[in-house]
């Protein structure tokens, strides 16, 4: 009997041992997350875009939001890559990156959630400063000046009635010179000929959508005018000929998504490409890249449409611009570029939201050249004129 | 001794563990009289007393066990059951809610002094929000309680947990107890309360049960990366206030008893929010919830006649929740400014019968009606009436029983506003459950059940307005269980009693109900779209050892879930493991008294996990362990007894997270005073 005893005592002390060893490595920190990098294609002598930097979102809470660097004179993709060259940044580039451009040798990724634009060097992905703005959604430049667009102005007598707001920097000090209301929760922005052009959604009024761009005249930085549109209006480009083209993204139940043109001369609306939803676009040489997946509430469900229009005839030239049979496999387009260089175009796939996404690459004849696995909901792309050192 | 290392090296893994001993919760046993009868006016149940062997996995924390444990609520205490998985948003007031056996928090049923707690708004109870301050014990099963004679609810959920208040247990010369305690302690805490029981004539008796909480929920926390940024903040904006009542009233009548409980819940608390990147100090997290919970229930149960015996249970509640979220003192936020009601009625019917000794069956029906409001935008303000009528049987043997039961579910739904504005679901569910004992003086018993159930979707899942999905199918799990029990009374004088418990399983949980978003990620809808796969071992041991006047009660239970999500076949991350569930869990309690002194050990280990499906070294999580001490002195005077408590909790000071980006607190401690009168 005793030896049972001692042997159950034994075999307790055991189990606590066990469980007690399968430790972590270290009290005194986490590892860094080190970047991965993929070879994706052969590596080509890159006359002008050397590659480009994708923002994955990253979920909203989750601090996820993250950088990838495409490399052309390798052929590699590599995942990641600001942690590891910004290891002093307390919790990383931060929570939802919403844009990211690039401006007089320096990089901008606007983080939403973290409140923050984080200001990096072009030629090492280095941490230089951080603009605060609260709820920041896209950043465009003009001058010496950056201007981002906000949720979050003042609050008035009615909290549900608050505008928002274009925030106005300098590019010298990070620190905001200036403030211009604009419409409910806005969006995009675009300058044509020293107006800045808002597209204003109200997503926070459902149903009471914003349907306006506001026209801001730069050199007083006030609003002028707010043309009627569309309700919840995100996206915006502008074309050479003074045209803009913003995307309304519908109410999700009867409204469909559609894409209206802005003439900026007499700031009319001219025209509207129907039906053709529009969730995200981009404009090279005249044309306009776009896909969309427009959901629908009523029917529970969503389709998907791809379409480049030219915007000198502002007609659709192709409804589908992938031409292999890839676009079965992208289950949620969620960001569109295309090389002003090569004429390469990118599509990304959100998939799931939760789970890494996709990057693909597709030759200008609309056949896939590569893919590869990106962060959690890759985005938005900037090409560089400027190789990543150190890669 | 390097054979015997081995040896115990291999128990250890194989997992020979041990069964819970059956306690109060089997009250409808002739034990419970008995148990009664240990019980000391100041110190609950030592140790149970052995009543009908559990045919279902069930784990048990009570009496003096659950009074030693350094936790602060419900919740805690389940840390310690196997197979059970905390959510816990950090501080004494963040959301805790438990996963058990990793099918999801949605399918376990919270019951409260036998009756289910309700949330057909989400669909999941807070047990962070109970107090262990009047509880007498806290179970849980696997499948279902392995009683037939219960309400049909008791059947519908795939595990359930059920806390089970103090009872009056008053002496014949004395007709009162009063027990006041003040708590303590770090965060600021300050938590005073009373229970007082009063014997009001010889069949009747009452209890009032009242407690206050407040704490600021603020603590350090630090985040550090190997040769990178090491930065502490302190956690803000946690502070909780809430005020608990309860008062009931306990009968006995001829062949039966019966019992009337009201309880009132109010609170205001802050949350703090998801811990990210931001300028420090410049947009604090400002968001406020308050809620306030009302219920009154009833329990009536007789034995009519040697064949048949009747249980009636009838429940109203209201729930109040009030959510605001103010760009006037955080600009960051968008203005959130909702209330939300809800009520439900519930009446339930058992009826048992015994036919033979060896053989007996039931019939429950339960009707339940829920309503909630919102004044969100376009809201639809849906009615669900639920009926649910369970049919069960029971046959013993020495060696060998079985129970089946049945349940059949119908749901009606309506809502306002639209023309296609009812819904209708019926569905039958099974559950088979078996025992057999081999041998007549060994206490070796071999079980095995199977368990097809399924949850609606919430009220949320379907109505949320933007976010509903009326569409929607139940989610569904199937169990698969088996495992054994072994109990040995060695009554020398190391040893007085160990048991083992294990059980094996595969649970399945199909068309379960996920979150997606739709165009973009600030959009979503719910879809019925997930095929999830559990193979797991549950292992809990337990002892009680006596070494001179040392005593030694020591628990430990092990957990390992292989939790696969098989939803998408073409997906790169197909077959990784569930988010948040780790393969190895474990925790250890070792409870030594001496005299009037006891000290209590508890110690907590979660191995490593990953945050999402998706398992690659951006998502993987440290595994962490707690160790927690508690010292309890009892001092008895003529008619005062005291009982004084230190506990430090999280003595390695440890830095975790259990959700991501929700710190948890580093070493806290807490000091506690019980004047039992």
């Amino acid at each position: 009997m005793r030896k049972q005893n001692i042997h159950i005592i034994y075999l307790l002390f055991i189990m606590v041992l066990s469980l007690t060893t399968s430790c972590r490595k270290s009290e005194e920190g986490e590892d860094i997350i080190t970047s991965t990098g993929t070879k994706v294609t052969d590596g080509i002598k890159a006359p002008e875009v050397k590659g480009f930097f994708l923002l994955n979102e990253g979920n909203m809470g989750s601090n996820k939001a993250s950088i990838d660097y495409f490399d052309y004179e390798t052929g590699i993709y590599t995942k990641n890559i600001y942690a590891e060259r910004n290891p002093d940044v307390v919790k990383e580039l931060g929570d939802v990156g919403n844009d990211i451009q690039i401006y007089n040798g320096k990089l901008y990724a606007v983080i939403n959630c973290s409140n923050l634009i984080e200001v990096m060097d072009i030629n090492t992905a280095k941490h230089i400063a951080t603009i605060s703005v609260p709820n920041c959604r896209y950043i465009t430049f003009e001058g010496k000046y950056a201007y981002i667009s906000s949720y979050a102005g003042p609050v008035s007598i009615d909290p549900n009635a608050r505008l928002g707001y274009v925030a106005k920097i300098d590019l010298d000090t990070y620190k905001e010179v200036d403030q211009c209301l604009v419409g409910y929760q806005p969006e995009m922005m675009v300058v044509v000929d020293g107006m800045l052009y808002v597209a204003n959604s109200g997503g926070y009024r459902v149903p009471n959508y914003d349907n306006t761009v506001s026209v801001i005249n730069l050199s007083t930085f006030k609003e002028v005018k707010k043309i009627e549109v569309a309700v919840n209006l995100r996206n915006m480009v502008s074309d050479d000929n003074g045209n803009i083209y913003v995307a309304s993204q519908g109410d999700y139940y009867g409204v469909p998504s559609a894409t209206y043109i802005i003439d900026t001369k007499d700031h009319s609306v001219s025209g509207v490409l129907n039906p053709l939803p529009n969730s995200d676009m981009t404009i090279c040489d005249g044309d306009i890249y776009l896909y969309g997946t427009p959901w629908s509430y009523t029917t529970g469900d969503y389709s998907v449409n791809y379409a480049v229009v030219d915007t000198k005839t502002q007609k659709v030239t192709t409804q589908n611009f992938i031409t292999d049979g890839t676009d079965k496999k992208i289950k949620r387009p969620y960001g569109i570029a295309v090389n002003p260089e090569t004429k390469e175009f990118f599509v990304t796939d959100a998939t799931n939201y939760v789970t890494p996404g996709m990057v693909y690459c597709f030759n200008p004849d609309g056949t896939k050249k590569w893919e590869v696995r990106a962060g959690d909901i890759p985005a938005h792309i900037v090409f560089t004129y400027k190789k990543l050192q150190n890669i | 001794m390097v054979r015997r290392f081995l040896y115990s090296l291999l128990l250890f893994h194989i997992y020979i563990c041990i069964p819970q001993p059956t306690f109060a919760q089997q009250k409808e046993t002739k034990s419970e009289t008995k148990a009664q009868k240990v019980y000391h006016i100041n110190n609950v149940v030592v140790h149970g007393i052995k009543t009908v062997k559990e045919v279902t996995p069930v784990q048990v924390l009570s009496g003096n066990e659950l009074k030693k444990l350094s936790v602060h609520s419900v919740a805690d205490a389940m840390r310690y059951f196997s197979g059970v998985q905390l959510k816990d948003f950090g501080g004494v007031g963040g959301l805790k809610t438990i996963n058990v056996r990793s099918m999801g928090s949605h399918h376990v049923g919270v019951f409260y002094d036998g009756i289910q707690l309700g949330n057909a708004q989400n669909g999941i109870v807070d047990l962070g929000r109970f107090s262990l301050d009047n509880m007498e014990a806290v179970s849980m099963y696997n499948g279902q309680k392995s009683a037939i004679f219960q309400p049909a609810k008791d059947f519908a959920s795939a595990s359930a947990i059920y806390m089970v208040t103090r009872k009056p247990i008053l002496d014949e010369d004395k007709d009162y107890n009063v027990n006041m305690s003040l708590k303590g302690g770090s965060f600021k805490t300050i938590n005073p309360s009373i229970l007082w029981e009063q014997r009001i004539n010889e069949n009747v008796s009452s209890s009032i049960s009242a407690e206050y909480m407040y704490t600021s929920g603020e603590y350090k926390f630090k985040y550090a990366k190997i040769n990178g940024y090491d930065t502490t903040q302190m956690r803000e904006n946690g502070d909780v206030r809430s005020l608990r009542v309860e008062a009931a009233l306990f009968g006995t009548i001829n062949d039966g008893e019966w019992k009337a409980k009201a309880y009132y819940y109010d609170s205001e608390r802050g949350y703090p929010g998801a811990v990210v990147r931001e300028e420090p100090g410049k947009f604090k997290n400002q968001d406020r919830q308050w809620d306030k919970n009302f219920f009154a229930q009833g329990s009536f149960r007789k034995t009519i006649s040697p064949a048949y015996r009747l249980l009636i249970n009838g429940k109203y509640a209201y729930d109040y929740l009030h959510y605001l979220s103010d760009p006037r003192l955080d600009a960051s936020t968008m203005y959130v400014n909702n209330k939300y009601q809800q009520q439900e009625g519930y009446v339930s019917a058992a009826n048992l019968f015994t036919i033979f000794d060896w053989w007996s069956a039931s019939l429950s029906t339960d009707f339940q009606l829920n309503t909630l409001d919102a004044d969100l935008v376009n809201f639809v303000h849906p009615k669900r009436s639920t009926l649910l009528n369970a049919v069960a049987t029971s046959i013993r043997f020495d060696k060998f029983k079985l129970q089946m039961s049945l349940l059949h579910t119908f749901v009606h739904d309506k809502i306002d506003n639209t023309l296609d504005n009812t819904t209708n679901r019926d569905e039958f569910t099974p559950t088979a459950v078996a025992s057999y004992k081999p041998f007549d003086l060994v206490d070796l018993n071999f079980r095995a059940f199977y368990k097809r159930v399924f949850r609606m979707p919430t009220l949320n899942d379907l109505y949320y307005t933007f976010i509903g999905n009326k569409n929607l199918d139940p989610e569904y799990t199937n169990q698969y269980n088996i495992g054994l029990t072994y109990n040995k009374n060695f009554g020398n004088r190391w040893i007085e009693n160990m048991e083992f418990q294990i059980d094996g399983y595969l649970n399945q949980v199909e068309n379960k109900i996920i979150a997606m978003p739709t165009s973009n990620q600030f959009r979503w809808t719910m879809i019925n779209l997930g095929y999830v796969e559990i193979h797991g071992v549950d292992v809990a041991l337990r002892g009680n050892f006596r070494i001179r006047e040392v005593g030694l009660n020591a628990r430990i239970s092990y957990t390992y879930q292989d939790a696969k999500d098989l939803t998408d076949p073409t997906s790169d991350y197909y077959g990784g493991q569930v988010p948040y569930i780790p393969w190895h869990s474990g925790s250890a309690i070792l409870g030594f008294d001496y005299n009037n002194w006891s000290l209590n050990y508890s110690f907590i280990y979660t191995g490593e996990r990953y945050e999402t499906v998706a398992n690659i070294k951006e998502n993987y999580v440290q595994p962490w362990y707690t160790h927690d001490i508690a010292l309890t002195k009892e001092v008895d005077f003529e008619k005062v007894s005291l009982r004084f408590t230190a506990e430090v909790n999280n003595i390695l000071n440890q830095q975790y997270e259990v959700v991501q980006s929700y710190p948890m607190p580093g070493t806290n401690f807490k000091l506690k005073i019980n004047i039992l009168l």
